[in-house]
């Protein structure tokens, strides 16, 4: 390895303290992939956490993955809650007995010692509507400020996990924000360099944030929107139907019709933050989309990565 | 005798189930122990984030032998009854039974002796099943044994378990089991940060002495106590006082085990926030403790915060961390309570034309203005303005929809208030926006000013109404909409502020107002003059009825749809609801020590409806039979109901009716007969006066001519009207008594 460069130090770098979290997983024997192209809600909705976590083979993977959170826009005004994000995901199946202090050594990497912070595992018990998953875990504080999740997979897509996936998720900009001593997310320091050549976290998304927030909240097509949800669905019942083998006993076509699940997913998310969609059918979308989830997860078990 | 040390070493255990799980574990260990005949001397539980244990000391060695008698067929019973009689008592032998005789003749006993067992062995059973059968709230599996079917689960992983078992003169025993791949043994860890090594125990005492070096504090109350002292006087040191919050200190106390209390601060500017709203920010979100001034009990701008480890630089990073995190938490709450007084309370209200109360029950808006007619009818009734009340009941529920209140529900209605005071509401107003959901529990204030006495009655009436009126009623334990606090909030409201309430019409007419239907409250409001009457004649729920029919029939029908017909039907829910604040009436009562035969007695009269009435009842009629005068009435009246009771049942008729002076012979007879007219009378004047110490004075001046009546006179007579004549009589006693009490529903 060689030696660190000091405008990747995590402390004033936030891709410094991505790739710090990517080499120490990577040490770990995790394989590091690159963010799923689709949009979505969490690092969680990524194939490689949602269905790998289900079946018996093992599975170590760690990635960034942007995250949209359409009602979260603040047209860039709020310091720190941001409708695009990054979340940093480790997935491990399964889980290994000593996940909680590889998690609390990944921190040492990024300069959050325990000698000097005051870490802690505090209950919150996770659960996805939508994706039909739930897990028992925790929210990791560093000095009173949530920085992760880290969840112990249970279920996932309706399918009981076996055997049981660790979930480790980093809030990057948060922790970022922490290292570096920043209270306004736009403030960070993104390549760690200084005077003309710094770049910041506002250089690269202010902009982005004031055009989506206006596109979620204002603009976004809600007729186009509405369609795109049922083609989705549609298509991701006709692609699993299409998958299936005469006997039903295996499948070739999960992962295609689990991108129309996410798809639905996000469409949801959009109709959501434009307000047109009333709390009583807020509760059907959710389902609609959960029976996908589940379908696909179904799907998923009998191909081969899914240990059929 | 030995003792046993049990540790259940794991990653972190959720604060809120920790006490309760160190019951349980306690629980369940010695009630096997007291099952296996291994009566133990004490025991005692304990909890930490990453832990729980049990010590339990003065456990017997061994199990005591134990010798079954097993009772068998008579000698010389045919050979089948002996064979099963062998077989089921485990002999070889017939010979191996003793004979023992009885009054029907001889017959064989068998005799079994079952040897104790040691106690490490019985307690290495135990464990394990006790472990596989935790009652944690919520469970889970991990690692890769979680794929193989019955996998452990428990709350969170379980890394070790230490549990050993000895005298305190010699080495313990490990106890030999495994669970889930994990071997008992006698080694831990302390703090997770601080002191990470495992190490090896022997008993309970050096094992607390331990931690206590690797920098746990095994005992959550002394955690708890370290919180408190060393936060108080932190606070004090700086001239502050702790707000004291136990609920926040056990909280904290379940998520280190070595409490280091920290004081950080805030920008002075957020001390413009309400306080309650910093408090919340801060204990809901950071778990930390805010500090007052002493003397004028307002926050100052510091916190204290509770840090699980001793930082290298004295904590100096974490509380700059907290401080941050703090400052972040103050911007939102700052900048949500300024947005909220940019807007009016009432400009928020046509947004609650959208929200959807419940289903079957309309919108938001709906309700308030239920409410709003409701407080407006109370006003007069309750001494309050009803402009006021009618306004704090518009605006009760606005601050449902302020940025504050979405981010802190617990804070509904002082917000509210804070909002009407800002934009210069009348004080009755402001008053009545925070004080109308009260009283909240049994502990909480109950409203005292009359304009919030109106808006509280109002929103606790349309509730209880409105959700009798869909049939949601509570059932067994299940209250969704706490509608049995609603109705003691009732009860509360009118007793402590002695309010003349008399719900029934009350109850009725809002049944209407719930009513979604148009048409249907249209014709309903046709009906008030009429119900009006109703209301007047004090009739029994069955009469209202009937009576409200023949109305209906002989004068609106013309004008009346079925619509009327289902009007009349609000009868029957007002009448279960009524008996739904009774039975809430008597278990309040009877918590104060009231009797609850007492109670009953009183309900059992008609058309009680007027709660302030039934309490001053029951109380008069706890003071009469406290006396002998009471006491022996109430012998009397008994007795006369019984023997009313078993005439009128043979003679398949009832004696109710007036006594004919004429028939009256003997003096004593006549002496009741004379009485009872008095006392019927008196009583009656009392209770038109409610004073109902001086109707049971009257009642009391029967008893010297009941008891003559009783001693002197026959009243199974030979001559039949006679007869019937006494028995009318005695019928009389009772009903002058009913004008107080049903005197049959009270024991002794």
């Amino acid at each position: 390895m060689p030696a660190a460069q000091a405008n990747l130090d995590p402390s004033r770098s936030f891709q410094g303290l991505i790739l710090a979290l990517q080499e120490f997983w990577a040490g770990q024997g995790c394989v590091i992939l690159q963010p799923y192209d689709m949009e979505v809600g969490a690092g969680t909705f990524h194939p490689a956490t949602t269905l790998r976590a289900l079946g018996p083979k093992p599975w170590n993977a760690a990635y960034v993955q942007p995250s949209r959170r359409p009602k979260d826009g603040r047209y860039g005004e709020n310091p720190n809650r941001l409708q695009h994000y990054y979340q940093f995901q480790v997935i491990l199946k399964p889980s290994p007995p000593d996940l909680q202090q590889l998690y609390l050594d990944s921190l040492k990497v990024i300069g959050i010692s325990s000698d000097l912070h005051d870490i802690r595992f505090v209950e919150d018990d996770w659960e996805s509507p939508t994706l039909g998953a739930w897990g028992l875990g925790w929210e990791c504080w560093c000095d009173g400020m949530e920085v992760s999740q880290f969840t112990y997979f249970q279920q996932v897509a309706g399918v009981e996990c076996a055997p049981v996936a660790g979930e480790l998720t980093y809030g990057l900009e948060r922790l970022a924000m922490y290292v570096q001593g920043v209270d306004r997310v736009y403030d960070l320091n993104f390549n760690g360099l200084d005077g003309d050549r710094k770049v910041t976290y506002g250089d690269v998304f202010l902009q982005a944030e004031r055009e989506y927030s206006k596109h979620n909240f204002e603009v976004a097509d809600t007729g186009m929107l509405f369609e795109q949800f049922k083609m989705a669905e549609q298509a991701c019942k006709k692609y699993l139907n299409a998958g299936y083998n005469a006997e039903r006993t295996r499948h070739g076509m999960a992962l295609p019709a689990y991108d129309q699940c996410i798809k639905a997913s996000h469409v949801f998310n959009l109709l959501d933050a434009r307000g047109v969609i009333s709390v009583t059918e807020r509760q059907s979308y959710i389902l609609r989309v959960r029976e996908l989830a589940k379908a696909c997860g179904e799907a998923w078990l009998m191909t081969e990565a899914g240990g059929a | 005798m030995p003792d046993l040390l049990l540790e259940l070493f794991s990653e972190e255990i959720p604060a809120r189930m920790q006490a309760r799980a160190a019951d349980d574990l306690k629980k369940m260990v010695t009630d096997r122990l007291v099952a296996a005949g291994l009566v133990y001397e004490g025991a005692k539980a304990f909890a930490t984030p990453r832990r729980l244990a049990l010590t339990v000391q003065g456990i017997p060695a061994r199990q005591p032998d134990l010798k079954e008698e097993r009772k068998g067929p008579k000698v010389g019973a045919p050979e089948q009854a002996i064979a099963g009689f062998m077989k089921a008592a485990g002999l070889t032998s017939i010979d191996q039974a003793k004979v023992q005789a009885d009054k029907k003749g001889d017959f064989y006993v068998a005799i079994t002796e079952r040897k104790g067992r040691d106690a490490t062995d019985v307690i290495a059973e135990m464990i394990p099943e006790i472990v596989r059968t935790f009652p944690w709230p919520k469970q889970m599996r991990w690692g890769a044994d979680s794929a193989r079917p019955g996998a452990l689960t428990w709350v969170r992983p379980l890394h070790s378990i230490i549990a050993t078992f000895g005298p305190e003169t010699e080495e313990p025993a490990v106890l030999a089991f495994e669970i889930g791949g994990i071997k008992a043994g006698n080694e831990t860890r302390g703090h997770r940060f601080m002191a990470p090594g495992s190490f090896k125990v022997r008993r309970f005492d050096d094992y607390v002495a331990a931690l206590e070096k690797a920098r746990v504090v095994l005992d959550p109350a002394r955690r708890m106590d370290i919180i408190r002292t060393d936060a108080r006087n932190l606070a004090f040191a700086q001239g502050h006082e702790l707000v004291e919050d136990e609920g926040l200190t056990a909280e904290v106390a379940g998520l280190v085990e070595w409490p280091v209390p920290l004081m950080g601060s805030f920008d002075k500017d957020f001390l413009a926030i309400p306080g309650e709203v910093i408090r919340s920010t801060i204990r809901a979100n950071q778990k930390c403790f805010v500090l007052r001034d002493p003397s004028s009990s307002r926050l100052v701008n510091k916190f204290i915060l509770v840090s699980n480890i001793e930082a290298s630089d004295g904590g100096k990073a974490i509380v700059a961390g907290n401080e941050r995190v703090i400052r972040a938490r103050l911007s939102d709450a700052k900048f949500f309570y300024e947005t909220d007084l940019k807007k009016k309370l009432e400009d928020r209200l046509p947004k609650f034309e959208s929200i959807v109360f419940h289903e079957k029950l309309g919108t938001q808006a709906e309700r308030i203005a239920r409410i709003v007619s409701l407080a407006g009818q109370l006003a007069p009734v309750v001494g309050a303005d009803a402009a006021k009340a009618e306004r704090a009941a518009r605006l009760c529920k606005a601050d449902l929809l302020t940025e504050v209140v979405g981010e802190f529900p617990e804070l509904q209605g002082l917000m509210g208030r804070y909002y009407a005071q800002a934009q210069n509401e009348d004080e009755a107003v402001a008053h009545a926006i925070e004080d109308h959901y009260r009283p909240k529990g049994p502990e909480d204030l109950v409203p005292a000013d009359p304009v919030s006495i109106a808006v509280a009655l109002a929103d606790k009436i349309d509730t209880l109404v409105g959700f009798w009126s869909i049939d949601e009623k509570p059932t067994g334990s299940k209250d969704p909409y706490a509608l049995r606090r609603a109705a003691l909030g009732v009860i509360r409201i009118v007793i402590d502020n002695q309010l003349r309430l008399p719900l029934r019409r009350l109850l009725w007419r809002h049944f209407g107002a719930v009513a979604r239907d148009e048409a249907l409250a249209s014709a309903f409001a046709a009906l008030h003059p009429i119900h009006d009457d109703i209301a007047n004649i004090s009739a029994t729920d069955i009469e209202l009825a009937m009576k409200l029919e023949v109305l209906v029939s002989a004068k609106e029908r013309s004008i009346a749809s079925p619509k009327l017909i289902e009007a009349h039907s609000f009868v029957t829910p007002t009448r279960d609801l009524i008996a739904f604040f009774a039975d809430r009436l008597k278990v309040q009562l009877r918590e104060q020590g009231a009797r609850h035969d007492l109670v009953d007695a009183v309900f059992a009269l008609q058309g009680q409806d007027d709660l302030l009435m039934v309490v001053r009842r029951v109380e008069a009629l706890g003071q009469f039979l406290e006396t002998d005068d009471g006491k022996n009435l109430l012998a009397g009246v008994k007795r006369a109901s019984n023997i009313l009771r078993i005439e009128e049942k043979k003679d398949g008729r009832s004696y109710a009716g007036a006594v004919d002076a004429s028939l009256l012979k003997d003096a004593e007879e006549k002496a009741l007969a004379s009485a009872v007219a008095t006392a019927k009378r008196e009583t009656a004047t009392a209770v038109g006066k409610e004073d109902f110490a001086a109707a049971m004075r009257a009642l009391a001046k029967l008893r010297p001519t009941v008891d003559a009546f009783f001693d002197k006179v026959t009243v199974n007579a030979d001559d039949k009207a006679v007869r019937a004549n006494r028995l009318t009589l005695l019928n009389e006693i009772r009903e002058a008594t009913r004008a107080v009490a049903d005197f049959s529903r009270i024991e002794g």
